[in-house]
């Protein structure tokens, strides 16, 4: 009998081993596929890999990065936000507006945008509706909001967020200090928190937190809440960078947004995400985006086309690693 | 009366409606402390719905709720967590995507703040030391990479954690329907040492004996009522049965049936596990009912699953000459679809036979619910309701329809009857029987020892692979276990 | 009264009513004037939301995650290989039309083969399809006839008695999809998936193939949708499909189709899809502003779902 158990032990040990390395790589990944669009930089153009280059590449990564960070936050709670790029476009065109010319006023809206969002969240919990539906909805409403907000093109940062975003710290440029920042300040928050394991759990088995006392209209909330407020940090962030406002500015990044957090390991059901993963896979999409193939010398006409085949190359070599391992 | 001598919790009178239907009219029901109260009755009896009463996720129509000698006017989850009471509920309420040890911390309100990670990982590892020796599970263990009996080990290791809140009884609905032998053993061990220390059980399981062996006191449901309460000295197995309102209890009485089965039948299948090192593989003839056992998890489903795969594309090592299909064990992952009917849940597997030209016969697909509701039993007014109008037993019934009214001539049975009332088992076996005598091959994956009687021959598997290979009339239980935990590799 | 009670209890009847009632808002602002007209216009520009919808409904019960995010960037590449192959040439048309389907085909089955071989999301895998597509389309479209035949563009807006003849063809394709869906073995097979993978697997569903046959279907009534169109405003153009992607989503969920997957409806979409063209007819009545009217839009999207909510299964 004692000889059983422990055999027993020995073989769910080593079967256990088998699958904390399959998890091991798999959380690995991500960051195998950003050293991937690296290292084919680095051999188009070696000179790209400088401090001044990566200044230049990385440019819009923390804009990515806040989007991806704010469509994790849904995607934990087993919905998808389908607006957070009109969503990203409004808070510029606010940002380059009202936060510029009457602050107050502008932080007002912006906070209330983020009140929508958590209205949003209590929404969909309290009469069940589909996410995917109420945020396509939504997706309209913002960037309807963002035309009446600036009709035209145009608008100007406010002076403090543009010194903010053209911040150059000594060594390392300032988009990977930040990516790298925004990673484990969530990944602390959600990972290792008392509170973050409650917001995982209502993607993982909500009936099972329900019953074990926990509010699932607060925990909805919170992750909605959580999302617009990263989306209002994206969109800042973004105007920060290009100054003035579109309202079509934001537009790409919805899916951009659900690219990158599926990039960096997470799943569309049960709670799984990974913050860190999630703002690796914004990077790879930045760097893919473009400077990659203005490097590789890609004609406007087909820039759209290598996105979608670097995606594709990606997750393909997603699926090999993973395989192997099973 | 001073608190230490009151009922843990005491039921008046209560009554719960669904709907017309009556769950539960009217059940007296209580717990005292230092006692393991058994629960049995068939599903749908009510004993579901008793308990949640009990753990507060259900607030009776009529009757009261006392806890520990006090009336109750509002209870809830919460108010029952406060008032040391849990339940291990029998669908599993881990999360998934969480370890181990924050599985725990979600049933604790207090692991928070600084290292709490840490509080929680001690806490359930402790817990699990002492139910489960040698279980080999790490606190920071991703719960949806163990095995299913692994996570009932950690739901029920995680019931009995105690931080604040005081904890004086626990609900185990089912406790060991995922475990095997081996760990069933050290739960009901633990049980009986947990009872011993003063503190309270209520323990509800199918099988039988286990709460002969270890509840002090027996509480048998039928339809929504409390029949019999009683010592557990008072009952034995047949007179357990016959309160149920079960069938007969059945005597070993089927072993004539396999004499006369003739030699060169043709073949059906023949499979090698994966896994197997040496020339042993699974022989299946027409009309035989083969049985697959060994402890849970070593590779029967596997092999079920590699079958059913086979029959639908070529693959090596196995080979099967006839049309398969499979009845699920797990009803709710691998078996219902939720928002049909009966009929059409028992039709899917056959739509090319109920055509009429291109469409599918809506007539044609009710002779044939029809005609399994009359031969399997399927209780229901009427087959076009949604499949979860039935009871648990009667939605296994309809899969069982489902594989045995299409036109395979393999039939692949992946533990079906867990957690399953005896009354629905027994109608089962018989059709079993009936239907290999027609012809049919069956290959019968069970946890359960007594259902290995039914079967013709026995593969007993360890480790994914095939140790013993046992005729009906060489079978006892202790040849199967000495093959289950032997060394054999 | 037992028989409105049903009715009611149909997710597809609140989109028709609400239909009506935007009809209704309008017609009463108007004073009367061009009700019939509005109707025949509503029924023409409902017709092509209504195809790709069926297509995207098939693909959206398979499941939670299906959806197909490439009919877009379908649409405008199929538009112009239906306009380069019929160049202008009255006796191509049936050619024409039948590249477009081929073109819409080819791309669900690169869908899905995308979605089978890396085992991706299918939300992933449309979109980067979508992104390939679309350069295709830049780079082939340029310098090309995108003019329809004369012929194929006055079928495309021919009308009997005020109806559109694009919309009884569209009625009779959809009743035909409806057949499908409830009464073959191709729809049951997709509500199975729909509801659980797995269990339909295992219940002797063909998984691969039948998931291989509803991307390819949805392809191909893109494609044939972008034809249509190219011919019904008599030109073609690398966004004609832009508006289409929301669109196709929009009109299966408000028409009653689960996003959970293993339950749809076929008369919802169409309800659904004259729903959102009267509504924007309307708002183009009222006159107001492009801004206003995405607001509303969205307001009135996100209201129709609450009140018709609660009806969502998982997720």
């Amino acid at each position: 009998m004692t000889a059983a158990s422990v055999d027993t032990g020995l073989k769910a040990s080593s079967e256990r081993g088998a699958l904390a390395r399959a998890r091991l790589l798999r959380g690995l990944l991500p960051a195998l596929s950003l050293a991937l669009v690296l290292i084919a930089i680095a051999w188009l153009n070696p000179r790209a890999i400088s401090y001044f280059g990566f200044s230049l590449m990385l440019n819009l990564a923390i804009p990515i990065a806040l989007a991806t960070i704010a469509q994790m936050f849904v995607i934990a709670g087993n919905e998808l936000d389908l607006s957070i790029g009109t969503f990203v476009g409004f808070v510029g065109c606010v940002t380059a507006t009202w936060l510029k010319d009457a602050p107050l006023i502008g932080v007002a809206i912006l906070l209330g945008s983020i009140g929508v969002y958590a209205l949003l969240g209590a929404l969909i919990h309290l009469r069940n509706l589909p996410s995917i539906v109420v945020t396509l909805g939504m997706s309209f409403v913002w960037q309807g909001l963002a035309i009446l907000v600036l009709p035209k093109p145009g608008g100007k940062a406010p002076d403090w967020l543009l010194a903010i975003m053209a911040f150059k710290p000594p060594l390392v440029p300032f988009p990977i200090i930040a990516a790298l920042l925004i990673g484990l300040v969530v990944h602390f928050g959600l990972m290792r928190t008392s509170y973050g394991v409650i917001l995982r759990g209502s993607g993982g088995n909500p009936a099972a937190l329900g019953r074990a006392g926990w509010s699932l209209l607060k925990t909805k909330i919170v992750l909605f809440a959580l999302a617009g407020l990263f989306g209002v940090l994206s969109g800042m962030a973004l105007i920060g960078i290009t100054t003035s406002a579109d309202a079509n500015i934001g537009n790409g990044y919805t899916l951009l947004a659900i690219a990158g957090v599926i990039l960096g390991g997470g799943e569309f059901v049960g709670g799984r995400v990974s913050p860190i993963g999630a703002v690796l896979g914004a990077l790879t999409l930045a760097l893919a985006a473009s400077p990659l193939l203005t490097f590789m010398h890609i004609p406007p006409d087909w820039q759209v086309a290598a996105n979608g085949t670097i995606l594709i190359i990606v997750l393909a070599a997603r699926v090999l690693i993973s395989r192997r391992e099973r | 009366m001073p608190e230490g001598n009151a009922d843990i919790i005491r039921l008046n009178g209560a009554a719960k409606h669904f709907g017309a239907v009556r769950a539960l009219g009217g059940v007296d029901f209580h717990v005292g402390p230092g006692e393991c109260v058994g629960l049995v009755g068939h599903n749908g009896a009510g004993k579901s719905t008793l308990m949640h009463m009990v753990a507060g996720t259900l607030t009776p129509d009529s009757g009261r709720i006392g806890v520990h000698g006090g009336s109750e006017d509002n209870y809830s989850v919460s108010r029952a967590q406060q008032l040391g009471i849990r339940c291990v509920f029998q669908e599993l309420s881990l999360c998934p995507n969480l370890s181990v040890a924050e599985n725990t911390r979600i049933n604790h309100a207090s692991l928070r703040g600084f290292g709490w990670r840490r509080k929680a990982a001690e806490l359930i590892a402790a817990k699990l030391d002492e139910i489960f020796p040698g279980h080999s599970i790490s606190a920071s263990d991703i719960v949806g990479d163990l095995s299913i009996g692994r996570r009932q080990m950690v739901e029920v290791a995680r019931a009995f954690t105690v931080t604040q809140d005081r904890l004086d009884l626990v609900i185990l609905d089912e406790p060991t329907s995922s475990l095997d032998a081996h760990t069933a053993g050290q739960l009901l061990a633990f049980v009986r040492r947990f009872v011993a220390g003063g503190r309270s059980c209520i323990l509800i399981s199918h099988v039988l004996g286990e709460v002969l062996r270890n509840a002090d006191r027996i509480v048998v449901m039928r339809d929504g009522k409390v029949v019999v309460a009683a010592a557990a000295s008072a009952f034995d197995r047949d007179r357990l049965v016959t309160a149920m309102g079960g069938a007969e209890a059945r005597q070993k009485a089927a072993a004539q049936v396999a004499a006369a089965k003739p030699e060169a039948s043709p073949l059906r299948v023949r499979a090698r596990p994966a896994a197997q090192k040496d020339g042993a593989e699974l022989v299946a003839r027409a009309g035989e009912i083969i049985g697959l056992a060994g402890l849970a998890g070593h590779g029967q489903t596997d092999l079920l699953l590699a079958i059913f795969a086979a029959a639908s594309r070529a693959r090596a090592g196995i080979e099967v000459t006839a049309p398969v299909a499979l009845v699920a064990g797990d009803r709710q992952s691998d078996g219902i679809f939720p928002q049909w009917s009966i009929a059409q849940n028992i039709g899917i597997r056959s739509l090319a036979r109920l055509r009429n030209g291109l469409l599918i016969s809506p007539q044609r697909e009710a002779e044939l619910a029809g005609f399994w509701q009359k031969k399997i039993g399927i209780r229901t007014p009427d087959m076009n309701n949604n499949i979860f109008s039935l009871s648990g037993g009667n939605q296994q019934k309809a899969l069982f329809a489902r594989a045995l009214g299409s036109d395979a001539e393999v039939v692949l049975m992946d533990d079906p009857m867990r957690g399953v009332d005896i009354g629905t088992k027994l109608e089962v076996y018989d059709l079993v029987r009936e239907e290999a005598r027609n012809g049919r091959t069956f290959l019968w994956y069970t946890t359960e020892t007594e259902e290995l009687d039914n079967c013709d021959h026995i593969y007993v598997f360890k480790n994914g692979r095939i140790v013993a290979n046992l005729r009906r009339d060489e079978l006892t239980e202790e040849k199967i276990i000495q093959s289950s935990f032997g060394d054999a590799a | 009264m037992v028989s409105v009670k049903a009715l009611l209890g149909r997710p597809w009847i609140w989109s028709f009513l609400g239909a009506v009632l935007v009809w209704l808002a309008t017609i009463v602002f108007t004073g009367g004037y061009g009700a019939g007209g509005m109707v025949t216009a509503a029924l023409s520009l409902a017709v092509f939301t209504v195809i790709v919808g069926v297509g995207q409904m098939f693909v959206i019960t398979l499941g939670p995650g299906n959806v197909d995010l490439s009919l877009p960037a379908n649409i405008g590449l199929a538009s112009a290989v239906a306009m380069k192959v019929m160049d202008g040439n009255d006796s191509m048309i049936a050619v024409g039309l039948l590249a477009a389907l081929a073109t819409g085909a080819a791309i669900g089955v690169v869908n899905y083969l995308l979605i089978w071989a890396l085992r991706i999301p299918p939300i992933i895998a449309t979109l980067s399809a979508s992104f390939i597509i679309q350069s295709i389309d830049i780079s082939y479209g340029r310098g090309l006839q995108i003019k329809p035949p004369p012929g194929f563009a006055d079928f495309a807006n021919s009308q009997v008695l005020g109806i559109p003849v694009l919309a009884v063809l569209t009625v009779l394709f959809t009743i035909g999809a409806a057949i499908a869906l409830q009464r073959m073995i191709y729809g049951r097979s997709v509500l199975a998936i729909g509801q659980n993978i797995r269990a339909a697997w295992l219940a002797g569903v063909n998984v691969g193939r039948i998931r291989f046959l509803t991307y390819t279907l949805s392809g191909a009534l893109g494609g044939i949708d972008g034809a249509l169109l190219a011919g019904y405003f008599r030109g073609a153009n690398v966004d004609i499909g832009n508006e289409y992607l929301l669109a196709s989503i929009a009109v299966v969920v408000i028409g009653g189709t689960s996003v959970a997957g293993g339950k749809a409806n076929v008369p919802g979409v169409w309800g659904a899809a004259l729903f959102l063209v009267l509504l924007l007819t309307m708002l183009n009545t009222f006159g107001v502003s492009a801004g206003v009217r995405l607001l509303l839009t969205g307001l009135i999207i996100v209201g129709v779902i609450t009140a018709a909510g609660g009806q969502k299964a998982l997720r």
